[in-house]
């Protein structure tokens, strides 16, 4: 597997470093970064990873690119026995190989003690003796293969949420731990008919020993819970389970004082067990969806150049820029202000703000914002505004608002419970009065019975019945390739009956692609192709991407807003080409122009194409019953002909972010549940507006934050899956918590008459909670039915 | 019933000693990377050793 072992490189080559596909008949690299890559990895004997490693196409490629300039070394942290140590978070590495790879670079590193990466997080850790200078050195060891660094403060992380993920499962293991051994003991009481009195006792003791302290402690995170809310003067879920399995602990601890029959500590346990280990799958659940969300916020930071009155120019960051400063964007730079071109003459990718795919030409004088690109040429910029001053920043601001309206959200499992805690309280104290006052047993009789009442009806079917639920629907989008983001999202995402799609990027690919290509003649195609291969512009990127078997012409020269140049021929602009005279195609969309050697003109057109089963998927909402809206911010006669295309009927055109926030609010205040499906930043208001919003994971990075759910991949019928699957999880969670008032209507009698005995207990609670759990899993294969609305 | 006094305690050790092992793995992070350490597993055999010059 070496480029050098004499094998030819197949028809449709791709990239041996970055695996992209590459138009070249004796080419083994798409760039001289991937080629001194793989040299790199191929000097250190790790050649192996390209076996290894599992390519994933929803992913970024490989490809090595420009430094971003950070100061690594600033973030070292040295202790004193001489050990720096480096936190950083690696974009790029999603397989085992990746990791494998990684590591083994720094193992191969005499300084380095110890370098771990970290694949659920996605973040690396290296630390090193000798001179802490060298963290630049390291950290492109990695970088220059194509893996994006980001230096990070391991202590701006969430430490909390993490803490608490690892007290659920200490809590969990320790409930586990203390079920499994009362529950052994329980049972030898429960079928010891010929045990002796002393016996028993020492059982229960025993019992009573291993089960107190654990209950406390496994019980901690309820009864913080459970203050909290009753502080707020509100009722949880959490409320009648500490009241319940404290009563429990009580009274068994009594019982087993007084010699009685009556010790629940197995039940207890196993609710506390069930309860935790639910909690702990959904908030790890939701935490790595979290994760991934910060991750990609993280990534898209750049440090900024700015030019000093003397000329030198500084790297700083982002919102340290002031402002008036002159900043200079690189080519292939992401602006990190808000500004005003002094000087230079280029075209920028807006999409991130704009949702707009095609690049705009800008000059002296033009504003730009934080998120643009500079596809061209080095230029100037005055700042105007930095930091949460910018556009991007003032987005997000809107996107917060937006969010806290959500969180007046309530979720099904809160509803119930509002209902059902005083429901069993009361029902607890009617026992203990009916008890006590009409048949006048003795109080300890009539509190036994009351306190019964409460354990079986604790709510552990209920509080599995949700989270249960959740996690096999996340764990199955997951599969699929979405990532749901919010907790209420499946409850909100089932009660949608009209989806709002944006246009750019959502029902389009948002990435240009050359129309009609069997119009041109071939030779002229492949020559464009050929030259075109070499620029990173997009509309060249989209010409040779046309035509992959292409080799890339040598010798091509790039004039930066312009064109291409090479041997005579030109490739470029209209004005570049000398084609002011030609008329246009019909369409009016953005064009390349082909002079040859001797004058003849070939126009190549540009779109951006509809996304494959756009129209398919559509079609299919609209049958089972969705209204659909199309909002776009496009101008009217582009999102007609896409509305045509696809087959919406009810499109709006030319609408600012606001606007698009402010119809979404309508639809709401409408009585409509809307989805709003887009990508692009202009839409993060509207998403977070929306009753429930899916973004796809090519689009913003701030479109994903917003959005409830994230999807991966080309396909638009990932919209129907997500309906589908939380459909089916808000049935499954109404039979659920059917079944578990059920249990309970058929325990609440037994307990009130006296009936319920520690085996009983026991018995109903487990088998109520494994058989929501069971109806649970029934999400996580097979197929979901087709909703209708 | 005089094996009860020996034989519980004996239980209880054993699981206390699963107990402890599970808090020590969970404390020395063993938890922290489930996806990493599944993948992990596939390579370590040949993870290259340091050079012996």
């Amino acid at each position: 597997m070496s480029p050098y072992d004499g094998s030819a490189p197949e028809t449709v080559a791709i990239c041996r470093h970055c695996a992209a596909p590459i138009g070249g008949e004796a080419r083994f690299f798409c760039c001289a970064g991937c080629e001194a890559a793989y040299e790199a990895v191929r000097g250190l004997g790790l050649d192996a990873f390209y076996e290894r490693r599992r390519l994933d196409n929803g992913l970024r490629p490989l490809k090595p690119d420009a430094d971003p300039g950070f100061d690594f070394r600033s973030r070292v942290k040295s202790s004193a026995d001489g050990i720096h140590e480096l936190h950083l978070m690696v974009d790029g590495a999603s397989c085992a190989a990746c990791v494998w790879l990684i590591e083994s670079i720094y193992s191969k590193d005499t300084d380095v003690v110890d370098a771990r990466l970290n694949l659920s997080t996605s973040r690396l850790t290296i630390k090193w003796r000798g001179s802490a200078d060298r963290a630049g050195g390291l950290a492109e060891m990695v970088s220059r293969l194509g893996f994006r660094l980001v230096p990070f403060d391991p202590s701006c992380l969430d430490v909390a949420q993490a803490q608490e993920e690892t007290d659920l499962l200490r809590a969990t293991g320790i409930a586990g731990f203390a079920a499994g051994n009362v529950m052994i003991l329980s049972v030898a009481v429960w079928v010891g008919v010929d045990m002796g009195p002393a016996t028993k006792d020492l059982l229960h003791w025993i019992s009573a020993l291993v089960g107190l302290p654990a209950i406390f402690y496994a019980g901690l995170p309820f009864y913080r819970s459970a203050i909290a809310a009753l502080r707020g003067g509100r009722l949880n879920m959490d409320v009648p389970i500490a009241v319940g399995i404290t009563m429990t602990a009580a009274m068994s601890l009594s019982e087993t004082i007084r010699s009685g029959p009556y010790a629940y500590f197995d039940a207890a346990l196993t609710l506390l067990f069930f309860l935790l280990a639910g909690r702990y799958l959904d908030r790890r659940a939701r935490g790595r969806a979290r994760t991934s969300a910060t991750h990609l916020l993280a990534i898209g930071a750049r440090a900024v150049s700015v030019i000093s009155s003397d000329g030198s120019i500084r790297r700083v960051a982002p919102d340290e820029v002031q402002s008036g400063d002159t900043v200079l964007v690189a080519s292939g730079e992401r602006i990190g202000i808000d500004g005003r071109i002094l000087d230079g003459k280029s075209s920028v990718d807006e999409s991130i703000v704009t949702g707009e795919a095609l690049p705009k030409d800008v000059g002296v004088g033009d504003k730009v914002y934080a998120g643009y690109v500079n596809l061209g040429p080095a230029l100037r910029v005055e700042t105007t505004a930095s930091g949460s001053g910018t556009l991007l920043a003032e987005i997000v601001r809107m996107v917060e608002v937006a969010e806290r309206g959500k969180s007046r959200f309530v979720a099904i499992a809160e509803r119930v419970t509002r209902l059902y805690a005083p429901v069993v309280h009361v029902a607890a104290l009617a026992t203990f009065i009916g008890w006590y006052f009409w048949m006048a047993v003795d109080w300890q009789v009539a509190m036994l019975h009351a306190v019964a009442t409460l354990i079986i009806t604790c709510p552990c079917a209920l509080g599995l019945a949700v989270p249960a639920v959740q996690t096999t629907a996340s764990g199955r989008l997951m599969r699929a390739g979405i990532l749901l983001k919010s907790a209420t999202a499946l409850e909100r995402l089932a009660e949608v009956d009209t989806v709002v799609f944006d246009k750019t990027g959502t029902l389009t690919s948002g990435t240009p692609r050359l129309i009609e290509p069997d119009k041109i003649p071939p030779d002229e195609l492949r020559l464009a192709a050929s030259i075109a291969a070499s620029s990173k512009h997009p509309l060249a990127r989209a010409l040779a991407g046309a035509v992959p078997s292409v080799p890339a012409m040598a010798n091509v020269i790039e004039h930066p807003g312009a064109g291409l140049s090479v041997d005579g021929i030109r490739l470029g602009s209209r004005t570049f080409c000398g084609a002011q005279k030609m008329s246009s195609g019909a369409a009016g969309g953005p064009e390349i122009w082909l002079r040859s050697v001797d004058g003849k003109l070939t126009r190549f057109e540009f779109a951006d194409v509809v996304r494959e089963d756009a129209a398919r998927t559509i079609a299919e909402l609209r049958q089972r019953g969705f209204q659909v809206e199309l909002l776009s911010g496009d101008r009217p006669e582009v999102v007609a002909a896409v509305a045509g295309i696809v087959g919406i009927p009810d499109y709006h055109a030319g609408v600012t972010p606001a606007q698009k926030a402010e119809h979404l609010v309508r639809l709401f205040s409408a009585g409509r549940k809307a989805l709003m499906v887009g990508d692009g930043l202009n839409d993060a208001p509207a998403l977070t507006s929306a009753h429930a919003s899916l973004s796809p994971a090519s689009g913003a990075d701030i479109a994903q934050v917003s959005a409830d759910a994230v999807f991966q991949g080309t396909r638009l019928s990932a919209v129907i899956e997500l309906l589908d699957v939380a459909l089916t999880a808000k049935s499954l969670v109404k039979q659920n918590i059917a079944m578990s008032i059920a249990y309970n209507a058929l325990a609440v009698p037994l307990a009130i008459i006296g009936m319920v005995t520690p085996p009983i207990a026991a018995a109903l609670m487990s088998s109520s909670s494994i058989a929501v759990v069971a109806n649970a899993l029934r999400l996580g294969r097979g197929g979901v039915k087709k909703w209708t609305r | 019933m005089d094996s009860l006094i020996v034989l519980i305690p004996i239980s209880l050790i054993i699981a206390a000693g699963a107990l402890g092992a599970f808090l020590w793995s969970l404390r020395s992070g063993q938890y922290e990377d489930l996806d990493g350490a599944a993948s992990r597993i596939l390579f370590d055999e040949d993870r290259p050793k340091t050079p012996k010059r």
